[in-house]
């Protein structure tokens, strides 16, 4: 498998602590890896750094074998590479689901508006959510936000998608709309980097799965290893934990 | 509801039981609220014209004949007001954006740029607006030599205004960006788009619409700050209730003129609540009333 995305020893620091300590990580191109575990553990700085929003003190980033990381490189037409979904969806609440998917389209790509809502609503049909292009996000229950926050990447046709914690802020009966989409996605081959905690879900779609301790990768491998016989004390421990809460 | 479901639920249900005392409670407290208030102002009307002095007051102040014979002489000076406010308040929001705007550029060859709106919103509003007035009213014609020409006072009074003004509507803009949360700008970003494109698009929009009220406040203060440009010698509704007041030796022409800017005032800030009310039903299905 040709690799995607390429993370060699990033260090990110905030202070004096180390948030994320020397994480090297491959992705493949079509691959899903998931990251998992306890909160604090990096998961989120992690693909905000490879989405270039906080930038890394040490060690690479690279996309398609390219240092998107280097000092000084204009982070912008990267980003437009790399579609990142928020826990909080951060929908834009003064624009109307279609503007919100457009938007970027508009203004980055400078598409006409016409045209760029018109594959909007398209877009948003093939999510589900064909009736809502022109109501305000505010009046979506989360699930649906969430569908139009996904929309909303895919509108850029990134070639890697980062999704952090998507269903964390979701009403469990909302959850599987959510899930559903990053299925569709997998069969699609789109390439993802997915933080979750929903355990079920990492074993079932991930091609690979890490985890994620105190801002070190302690494990990764197929999800039946590391769900079935992880090799790591703490890894056990963590899985432990999510099973007596009931999250498995 | 069906027409059937009182049946159902039966004469004395909870609910109909519940219903009939939320009646009872809401028409005793407007009762209380109306008697309340015919009490006190029915008191304040009764006592009042029996204070001693009631007569000096009344003749001074609200004189029926000198309101008569003022008023009209007003409308056509505070139309001019009017005009000068007409003309400020989108200079003011311009020049209020821009300068909001440049104290939010984070480029280091801009540096000046940012240091330039930080001095300017500090020391504007650290002096009087009238002040301003003198200043540049009197000040600019005076060294362009075109005395001769009266409105040219007007003209850098009302500049002075918008000087003074934009710095505080400024402020009010740069509150507005930096409620904007940071997640919003993080969104916009991971689409690609620039920082100037995040601004415009995502940013600015949603900084406008949180500042409207604030903002309606500027402006109905300015409303009444333009009467300042009367110490220019433009006869507006001020200097004209003021002539006024000399000829007839009463004040009720200074009452007439206060008249004419709480018509314009109160309405003004009426819209505001309007609109942002309606804004709000737009954005949210869940907004509290």
């Amino acid at each position: 498998m040709n690799e995607k995305l390429r993370l060699e020893g990033v260090i990110k620091d905030f202070g004096d602590h180390h948030v994320l300590d020397a994480v090297d990580l491959d992705v493949g191109d079509g691959e899903v890896v998931t990251l998992i575990g306890a909160s604090g553990s990096g998961k989120s700085t992690l693909l905000r750094c490879v989405n270039l929003l906080e930038p890394i003190d040490d060690g690479r980033i690279l996309l398609d074998g390219d240092d998107i990381s280097e000092p000084g490189r204009n982070p912008d037409p990267i980003r437009r590479r790399i579609g990142l979904v928020f826990q909080s969806f951060n929908l834009f609440p003064h624009l109307t689901v279609a503007e919100n998917v457009a938007l970027a389209p508009r203004k980055v790509r400078g598409r006409s508006r016409r045209e760029a809502e018109a594959e909007a609503v398209e877009l948003l049909g093939r999510l589900g959510l064909a009736g809502k292009a022109g109501e305000y996000p505010d009046r979506l229950s989360g699930g649906q936000q969430q569908r139009v926050a996904i929309a909303r990447s895919l509108a850029m046709d990134p070639e890697v998608m980062l999704l952090d914690e998507i269903t964390s802020a979701l009403d469990p009966e909302l959850v599987g709309e959510v899930l559903d989409v990053v299925r569709g996605l997998r069969e699609a081959g789109m390439t993802m980097l997915f933080a979750t905690h929903e355990m079920s879900f990492a074993r079932e779609i991930s091609d690979r799965v890490c985890f994620l301790d105190d801002g070190r990768i302690v494990e990764s491998g197929p999800p039946d290893t590391i769900f079935g016989h992880p090799a790591e004390e703490r890894t056990r421990r963590f899985l432990q934990r999510v099973l007596e809460a009931g999250r498995m | 509801m069906t027409a059937s479901a009182p049946e159902l639920a039966g004469p004395t249900s909870t609910r109909t039981r519940r219903d009939r005392y939320e009646r009872r409670q809401r028409r005793r407290s407007i009762g209380a609220a109306t008697t309340s208030t015919v009490v006190v102002v029915g008191l304040l009307v009764w006592l009042i014209p029996k204070t001693s002095g009631w007569e000096n007051v009344q003749q001074s102040f609200f004189s029926p004949t000198v309101f008569r014979d003022v008023f009209p002489e007003l409308l056509g000076p505070f139309w001019y007001d009017v005009q000068i406010f007409l003309w400020c308040a989108p200079c003011i929001v311009v020049v209020a954006l821009l300068i909001a705007m440049a104290r939010n550029v984070r480029a280091p060859a801009l540096y000046p740029i940012r240091l330039f709106a930080i001095v300017y919103t500090d020391v504007v509003r650290g002096v009087p607006v009238l002040l301003w007035i003198l200043l540049l009213g009197f000040g600019v014609p005076g060294i362009l030599q075109t005395r001769e020409w009266y409105g040219e006072f007007v003209i850098w009074g009302s500049v002075a205004l918008v000087v003074a003004y934009s710095a505080y509507v400024a402020e009010v803009f740069r509150a507005g960006i930096e409620g904007v949360h940071e997640s919003q700008r993080a969104a916009a970003r991971s689409l690609g788009l620039t920082a100037g494109q995040t601004m415009r698009g995502v940013v600015l929009p949603q900084a406008v619409r949180r500042v409207v009220p604030p903002l309606m406040n500027d402006f109905v203060s300015l409303q009444k700050d333009v009467a300042l440009i009367s110490v220019l010698g433009p006869v507006e509704v001020l200097r004209r209730a003021q002539i006024e007041v000399a000829r007839t030796f009463n004040f009720t022409p200074y009452v007439a003129a206060a008249l004419l800017f709480l018509c314009v005032s109160i309405p003004l800030t009426r819209l505001t609540d309007h609109l942002l009310q309606r804004e709000r039903s737009v954005m949210s299905a869940t907004a509290v009333r």
